[in-house]
């Protein structure tokens, strides 16, 4: 066991973990955040993607010891201080099924606009490509952010 | 018609906040205290053994391990259509990844140490992989007590072989029609297995108290199905329905793979060893590929007879279904798809045999589709081959052979009122059918593919469901359904109907996710029937809401009960212009009249829709006589592709789909279900592919090796249609639509390669190698190859 602390959600937390614990097992089951999800627990689906110092990560693939004095933004952390403008063009679009991608797609997608405010529709594709959706063939999600951008 | 206000509407999801904020809790988001325990399955590393020994010593001397369970302490068989299956392995296993004992720990890494420690010495028996093989005189026999499983009544299976069921379906006179055709075509088609891949995986946290009451939090289809069938399964032991609880908060997918019951029993036997603690058992990745009822492989024999004006005069198919060792939820998916093995189209002259075949690969069953995803793969394609056999037009020969409204089925029963000419029509023109084009790169050719289809509900004929209604104090209401919420836009639809009737905006409503306990009882979330089934139940319990508004005001104000009408969620009255009652005034605290007296009650309600009009007992020789189908929904698809003569690789330039839902409760929802379920389907066509070594061992039990599409793999351009030809007995004349997408995408791409190519695949995936070999080799109609590596 090991004490690390870091920045989780623009909050200072502590937690005693063993150096084989995931990220995203620590994020769970220690600290109660809810939204990365277990999809693969090998980096292939991008549902645990979480935002380490700004830029978006597998926390399947990270080790909570690696992230000791990092800054970690998940979902939650985003929609703490209410819908973001993404969010609404989500909402508006009927962006998600099962929801159960939305937490990666949105962290990646949050992301991915900072970086580039405007793209076109390929390199929204290309963004989104590590994150995998079964339910929605990917174009509710894609309809959402270029409207986003149009709009911004 | 009066003008609708809600239904037929594009009104967001009302589940999409929880699910863009992440709030939405999945189960293995809830907390469960310290008190929680892990579970480690203990896998079959053989396809077919005998258990001679298990030795658990070295697992529970473990610190931290509470209990090692194996199938001596659970002798029990579960199942919902034929019952051949124990909670866990007794005398033998069947598959690879069977489970055999499980270890219930304190921590999932400790469970995960001390199950590599129990000791299982295993007898390997021969065994069988492949349906054709399984079904040969000598073969290894799978279940030797099959003669004696309880099963359904509409299931025949052949004790001492491995057929689990067999659907015969005649009629006419198949040996005149032949007779009576100009042309006969034959050909064999190949499907292999699929899997739902779920983001979610399976999960489920059993807590057995200290009293005797079982509560269940799983990610699941069929919340109330499985309370039934656990209990059932864990009825030696006492346990009654009353005691089981299935609570199901929001679900990562389910397309099928999570009805009926797999995994949750293991959790609910592991909670009953374990008393007074929760125990989670959560497949990973690899676990989900072998354990949640993959998608059947099938191969089908195809006969079919046209006379010179292209109409069909006999259709005959032996479709064998490899479902696995364990069939029960498969061998309904053989006997729906069978009775409907024909395909949308009017055929004097019927022979189907649908055969569900033991296997030792892992169990197949329900996957989007219900087995008419894969049939109509080889019916679909062959239509095409036969109409340009006969220098027809693909399109025209479907047209004049679809089947229309009173036309009679295969079995007999009449066929419903449909838009499928319509449907043909509106993709034929949007895809320009008929337009020849030309790639401008000389490497690449460009081809059209045209597919129809149908698929009706597969229920059993006494399904059922019911909606609770109630109101609080500001006039808002909860809908309390059972259906899931899969994603598929349910509860969304179910506020928009009673939206409807009672004239209240959606903001006021909020349908909850199912609570054994708490909400009525509805059969399970498969079939797409819940549109239509649970949307009639809480129409009908959104009129009995009204006609207790109704009641209450005439009461209080001595109108006539039907001088009354509700608008904008006021009651106003025809009579007395000036009159208006605001919901939130009165349904909770009533109305208070002059002399300070209260008239009213608690306005509550329900609703119930139950199919009595179906039966399943037809003659087990024929088909002839039942009516096991409520309804078919029908529709049409086409795609136009650029293939890549060099690599053989498919780019999707424009995909086209046409669905007669009968009536469109919400058509954002209803064309985004087209959009997601044809995806699922183009994936399947061209490039998903469940591998196995010699040994029945999945080769490609992931996201790396098996590859489902991501945002790179959509087509250019995607146009959902739909068509609205009303359902008599459906809500506003809707029926289901949400499986149906993903049905002709197989098909449609397999036409389109030979319109573009000139080269037939008779075998799925389309794949780009596949492709480039048989044009390297000059092959026009490459033989097909098997999915276990020899």
């Amino acid at each position: 066991m090991r004490k690390i602390s870091f920045i989780l959600n623009g909050e200072k937390r502590s937690v005693y973990v063993e150096p084989n614990d995931l990220l995203l097992d620590v994020l769970r089951d220690k600290l109660g955040d809810k939204t990365p999800k277990y999809g693969c627990g090998r980096g292939d689906c991008g549902t645990c993607t979480v935002l380490l110092n700004g830029k978006s990560v597998r926390s399947c693939l990270i080790l909570a010891v690696e992230v000791d004095g990092q800054e970690i933004t998940t979902l939650e952390g985003i929609s703490k201080g209410g819908l973001t403008e993404l969010q609404k063009y989500f909402l508006k679009h009927n962006s998600f099924q099962c929801g159960f991608c939305a937490p990666g797609m949105i962290v990646t997608l949050e992301e991915f606009l900072k970086k580039n405010p405007k793209p076109d529709e390929e390199e929204v594709k290309e963004a989104i490509s590590g994150n995998l959706c079964r339910c929605t063939g990917y174009v509710p999600i894609i309809r959402a952010v270029m409207d986003y951008v149009k709009n911004k | 018609m009066e003008e609708l206000k809600f239904v037929g509407k594009d009104i967001p999801r009302i589940d999409e906040k929880e699910k863009i904020t992440g709030a939405a809790r999945y189960v293995d988001d809830l907390d469960f205290g310290p008190n929680l325990l892990y579970a480690e399955i203990v896998e079959s590393p053989y396809p077919h053994a005998l258990i001679k020994k298990i030795d658990t010593s070295e697992a529970e001397k473990v610190e931290g391990v509470v209990k090692v369970v194996t199938g001596k302490d659970f002798p029990f068989k579960f199942g919902l259509y034929m019952k051949d299956r124990y909670i866990f392995a007794q005398d033998r296993v069947r598959f690879v990844g069977e489970q055999v004992a499980a270890v219930v720990a304190r921590d999932p890494k400790i469970a995960q140490k001390a199950a590599k420690l129990v000791k299982v010495e295993y007898e390997p028996l021969p065994a069988v992989f492949d349906p054709l093989e399984a079904i040969k005189e000598g073969a290894p026999i799978i279940h030797p007590e099959l003669g004696q499983y309880s099963h359904v009544p509409w299931f025949f299976p052949k004790g001492g072989t491995n057929i689990a069921h067999h659907r015969k379906v005649r009629k006419g006179d198949v040996e005149k029609g032949f007779k009576e055709a100009d042309y006969v075509f034959e050909d064999t088609y190949k499907i292999p297995r699929y899997a739902h891949c779920c983001m979610e995986t399976h999960i489920s946290v059993a807590y057995y108290d200290l009293s005797g009451r079982l509560t269940l939090w799983n990610s699941s289809q069929s919340p109330h199905v499985q309370k039934a069938l656990i209990a059932d399964a864990l009825s030696p032991l006492g346990i009654t329905e009353k005691d089981v609880r299935v609570i199901t908060p929001y679900v990562g997918g389910g397309f099928g793979g999570k009805a009926g019951v797999t995994m949750e029993v293991i959790a609910a036997a592991l909670a009953v060893a374990c008393k007074g603690n929760p125990v989670k058992v959560r497949w990973r990745r690899d676990q989900e590929f072998y354990n949640t009822y993959m998608r059947q492989q099938v191969i089908s024999k195809i006969k079919v007879g046209v006379k010179k004006d292209g109409t069909i005069t006999a259709f005959q198919i032996e479709n064998f279904w490899d479902a696995g060792p364990y069939v029960e939820y498969g061998a309904n998916v053989v006997n729906a798809s069978g009775l409907s093995a024909t395909g949308p189209y009017r055929i004097p002259n019927v022979k189907i045999d649908s055969y569900c075949i033991y296997t030792n690969l892992p169990a197949a069953g329900p996957y989007r589709g219900f087995g008419y995803s894969e049939m109509l793969f080889s019916v679909e394609s062959h239509m095409t081959r036969i109409a340009k056999a006969i220098g027809m037009d693909p399109v025209e020969f479907r047209r004049k052979n679809a089947i229309r409204e009173g036309d009679s089925l295969a079995y007999g029963a009449p066929m419903n009122p449909n838009g499928l000419i319509e449907a043909i029509d509106k993709v034929a023109e949007e895809i320009e059918w008929g337009k020849k084009e030309e790639s401008k790169d000389p490497k690449k050719a460009i081809g059209k593919g045209f597919a129809i289809f149908w698929k009706a509900p597969a229920m059993p004929p006494n399904v059922s469901t019911t909606a609770f209604l109630k109101f609080s104090g500001d006039g808002s209401v909860n809908i309390l359904v059972s259906g899931m919420e899969i994603g598929q836009g349910y509860h969304t639809a179910m506020a928009q109907i009673a939206a409807e009737i009672l004239t209240i905006p959606i903001e006021k409503i909020r349908v909850e996710l199912p609570d054994t306990d708490r909400n009525p009882y509805h059969w399970q979330t498969v079939a797409s029937h819940v549109t239509w089934a649970s949307g009639n139940a809480v129409k009908r319990a959104a009129l009995e809401a009204r006609d207790k508004i109704f009641e209450v005001v005439s009461r209080a104000y001595h109108f006539n009960k039907d001088s009354l009408y509700l608008e904008n969620g006021k009651v106003k009255c025809y009579l007395k212009p000036d009159f208006e009652l605001d919901l939130k005034d009165f349904v909770i605290n009533g109305i208070m009249k002059e002399d300070g007296y209260y008239v009213g009650q608690n306005i509550v309600a329900s609703g119930q829709f139950f199919v009595d009009f179906c039966s399943a007992l037809q003659d087990p020789e024929t088909s002839q006589g039942g009516h096991p189908n409520v309804h078919y929904t029908v529709g049409a698809a086409a795609v136009k592709i650029e293939v890549d003569k060099e690599t053989g690789k498919v780019k999707i330039l424009k995909a086209v789909e046409a669905i007669d839902c009968g009536k469109a409760i919400n058509p954002l929802n209803v064309k985004d279900q087209i959009i997601g379920g044809l995806l699922q389907g183009l994936a399947t066509a061209l490039y998903e592919d469940m591998r196995f070594d010699k040994n029945g061992k999945i080769l490609n039990p992931n996201f790396t090796d098996y590859k489902i599409p991501t945002s790179l793999d959509i087509p250019e351009e995607v146009v959902p249609i739909i068509v609205e030809v009303a359902q008599p007995d459906g809500p506003f004349g809707a029926r289901g639509m949400a499986e149906h997408p993903m049905i002709p995408a197989a098909p449609m791409i397999a036409n389109a390669v030979e319109d573009a190519v000139g080269v037939r695949i008779k075998a799925l995936p389309i794949t780009a190698e596949k492709i480039a070999l048989a044009l390297a080799k000059g092959e026009k109609e490459p033989d097909y190859y098997w999915h276990i590596m020899k």
